[in-house]
């Protein structure tokens, strides 16, 4: 049966992964690269090089923000190792008109969007909860309840068809980022029903790092995941999610035919979650340590380097400034995160309410009052 | 005799443990409970023991698992689900609100919907958003289900095992930022009836009433109000639904003062309720209105302000004061 659904996907796809189905593939793990009948990129040598300098910032980063979170100046921190490629080929396949809506876990398409990558570490450190402009920075905030920026992302993309905003070449879309576990939620499902319904200009970008949390995706589906699209009615497709290259251009061609007015696209960015799910897990109760060794061999950035080598495009002068350049940029990051402020407690009563409360501001002045008996005490 | 010193987390593990040595019927369900044992490994070691049948790692959907357990429950097994964090209850709402809590009632009592939702709840953990939340009352709230929270080890340990035992949905709320504290637990208790408060202290100047993870707190403060020279009788609620009102209107009748506590908001809180009744039926006894020490009326606000948003010993004590300068 998995066979017949695979005949019929719009997969486009050529390349064996030992069992697997087969996925888009343009940069081998040994970083040779390959051909692909549909997808293809045509990259100069400094985007190349730039795409190369994003994977190696964002994993710098993410591992600064994990030494942070062990250092106590964190409440949480759910890191990317793993998912450089998946991040990076997504976000800069996007245009600057197109609206993304993360998970919790995108720093690295936030980091392609050209957005400080502080943003979000306010949330992670527990000083307030995104607050940011989601239209200001076309990056809508993270959210942690799985699957329901998924609907968010489908409702956004309705108002773009609404406003006329699809057609052609400069039209807008929308991405949604979802994790494995979350195709499992109603949201989720229900969200490709509604874009299905609208033929709304939506690309679903499902990062399938096998696990969601200890569950592997064996508990979601057993089908592969980019095979459900076809039952809500658009095509799916899998790339290897650890191939900046294929990534890029898969997203890039489903976001051209979204905003072109072709309606959605599901994909699913095969790859894996090498570090713990977040900074509170412990992976070693539910996964092989020769399964992560597996993946291991597969990394993201080392295959790009590898080309990169190979084609002559990335000598030592190179790779050492990139690497230089990311440790300024971590060491920034972390002089950012220690200086940022506390938020006034009575702050936490501001903007419950855009037209304000009049029961909670009396309750507000009783919290400064009481607050203020403290003055000078210990409290 | 077999008292065993336990964390509240331990406390549950066996009290659960026990319940399906008891009864084969009964089945645990949830994200993460399996070989992790639950992100707060209330579950440990469970599957291993009793097997993926009756320890079911579920599909990343809390509509699907409350809705799946209510099909379970129908075909005559007990079971009792995780929700991992409080602020992850709300995708099964409709599960639980309008399908578990009503088919009773729908059957004319033909049905019975034996299943237990374990939700852990409270703040004060630091954590990031949705993890924190206190739902209680939209639980209370909703006839046909009953509403309980553990305060201690010792009480988690039989009354998960009662909640389990219950022919009702019963939602159980557990005091995550307890789930660490250890006490002597009596593993050879006989449980007691789940939906009776407790009188954990006794005093004669004032009263605090509390359930969950404020039950500490309460008792903190009476043992610092005991150092100004007031007696302070602390009630554990437990049952948040039906409320047992009994012990809480005689211990008002004794101290004339009420001092109501909880981490939820207190627009239509549990404390609304309790002031409610005990106006009404204390309304001569009482020297002083019901005081309610609570969450603000606010999301649950940034960690690093939490500690203002949670009531602390210096809130319900300015709460006592409140009362005796009436
Ligand atoms: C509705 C809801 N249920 C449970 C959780 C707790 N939780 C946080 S992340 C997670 C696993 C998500 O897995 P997946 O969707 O595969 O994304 P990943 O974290 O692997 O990127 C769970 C269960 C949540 N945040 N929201």
């Amino acid at each position: 049966m998995a066979e017949k659904a695979k005949a019929k996907a719009k997969t486009g796809s050529r390349s064996k992964t030992g069992g697997q189905p087969e996925y888009v593939q343009l940069l081998t793990p040994e970083g040779d690269r390959v051909e692909h009948p549909e997808y293809s990129v045509s990259f100069t040598d400094d985007e190349l090089r730039s795409l190369y300098r994003d994977l190696v910032t964002v994993r710098r980063l993410d591992a600064e923000a994990t030494a942070l979170q062990r250092q106590g100046e964190l409440g949480l921190w759910a890191g990317l190792l793993g998912q450089e490629a998946a991040q990076v080929g997504a976000g800069r396949a996007l245009r600057p008109q197109d609206m993304a809506f993360p998970t919790y876990r995108e720093h690295g398409v936030l980091y392609t969007r050209g957005i400080d990558p502080i943003m979000p570490f306010g949330l992670f450190r527990g000083v307030d909860q995104g607050a940011w402009d989601p239209n200001e920075f076309k990056f809508n905030m993270y959210t942690i309840v799985i699957g329901a920026q998924t609907l968010h992302a489908a409702g956004y993309a309705m108002g773009i068809q609404n406003d006329g905003a699809v057609g052609d070449d400069n039209g807008e879309a929308v991405i949604a980022f979802f994790g494995d576990g979350a195709s499992s939620q109603g949201d989720v499902n229900e969200s490709m029903v509604f874009a299905a319904a609208y033929n709304s200009p939506i690309v679903f970008f499902c990062q399938n790092n096998q696990y969601a949390i200890s569950e592997p995706v064996a508990r979601q589906t057993r089908v592969p995941l980019y095979q459900r699209a076809q039952g809500f009615g658009f095509p799916g497709i899998r790339v290897d999610g650890n191939d900046v290259l294929a990534v890029y251009a898969v997203t890039k061609a489903a976001m051209d035919n979204a905003r072109r007015g072709n309606g959605p696209t599901m994909i699913e960015a095969y790859t894996y979650r090498m570090a713990p799910h977040t900074t509170s897990d412990d992976p070693t109760r539910y996964r092989q340590s020769a399964e992560v060794e597996e993946w291991k061999a597969k990394d993201p950035i080392a295959r790009l380097g590898a080309y990169l080598n190979n084609q002559g495009l990335a000598d030592e002068t190179f790779l050492a400034d990139v690497e230089k350049q990311a440790g300024v940029e971590a060491v920034s990051l972390r002089e950012r995160v220690l200086s940022l402020p506390n938020p006034a407690p009575e702050s936490m009563f501001d903007h419950v309410y855009a037209g304000g409360s009049h029961h909670l501001d009396a309750q507000r002045a009783e919290f400064v009052a009481y607050e203020a008996t403290f003055e000078g005490g210990a409290h | 005799m077999a008292a065993e010193t336990l964390t509240l987390a331990k406390a549950l593990n066996n009290g659960l443990r026990k319940a399906m040595e008891d009864d084969p019927k009964v089945v645990l369900m949830g994200e993460d409970i399996g070989k992790l044992g639950g992100v707060f490994r209330i579950t440990d070691g469970l599957q291993k023991d009793f097997g993926e049948n009756r320890v079911i790692d579920t599909p990343l959907a809390e509509s699907g698992i409350v809705g799946t357990a209510i099909g379970l429950a129908i075909r005559g097994y007990r079971p009792v689900v995780e929700i991992q964090f409080d602020g992850f209850v709300y995708p099964a709402y409709d599960q639980i609100v309008s399908q578990l809590a009503k088919m009773h009632y729908r059957s004319r009592g033909k049905l019975k919907l034996p299943v237990v939702i374990r939700i852990p709840f409270g703040g004060g953990i630091g954590a990031v958003e949705h993890h924190s939340e206190s739902p209680e009352a939209y639980f209370a709230h909703t006839a046909g289900l009953k509403v309980v929270s553990c305060s201690n080890p010792a009480d988690a340990y039989w009354m998960i095992q009662e909640a389990i035992a219950s022919d009702d949905p019963i939602v159980f709320m557990e005091p995550k930022r307890r789930y660490y504290e250890k006490a002597s637990v009596d593993l050879s208790v006989k449980p007691g009836s789940l939906f009776t408060s407790a009188v954990l202290r006794e005093g004669s100047d004032a009263t605090i009433v509390a359930y969950g993870p404020m039950v500490k707190v309460a008792l903190e403060s009476a043992a610092a109000a005991e150092e100004d020279g007031r007696s302070i009788e602390v009630i554990d609620m437990r049952s948040l639904s039906p409320v047992d009102y009994a012990p809480i209107f005689a211990s008002v009748r004794k101290t004339g003062r009420l001092v109501v506590v909880h981490e939820a908001s207190k627009n239509l809180g549990i404390g609304a309720e309790v002031s409610a009744r005990v106006t009404e039926e204390c309304f001569y006894s009482l020297e002083a209105p019901v005081q309610r020490v609570t969450g603000y009326d606010i999301p649950y606000p940034a960690s690093r302000v939490e500690e203002e948003f949670l009531p602390d010993l210096d809130r319900v004590l300015d709460a006592v004061d409140k009362s005796f300068g009436w």
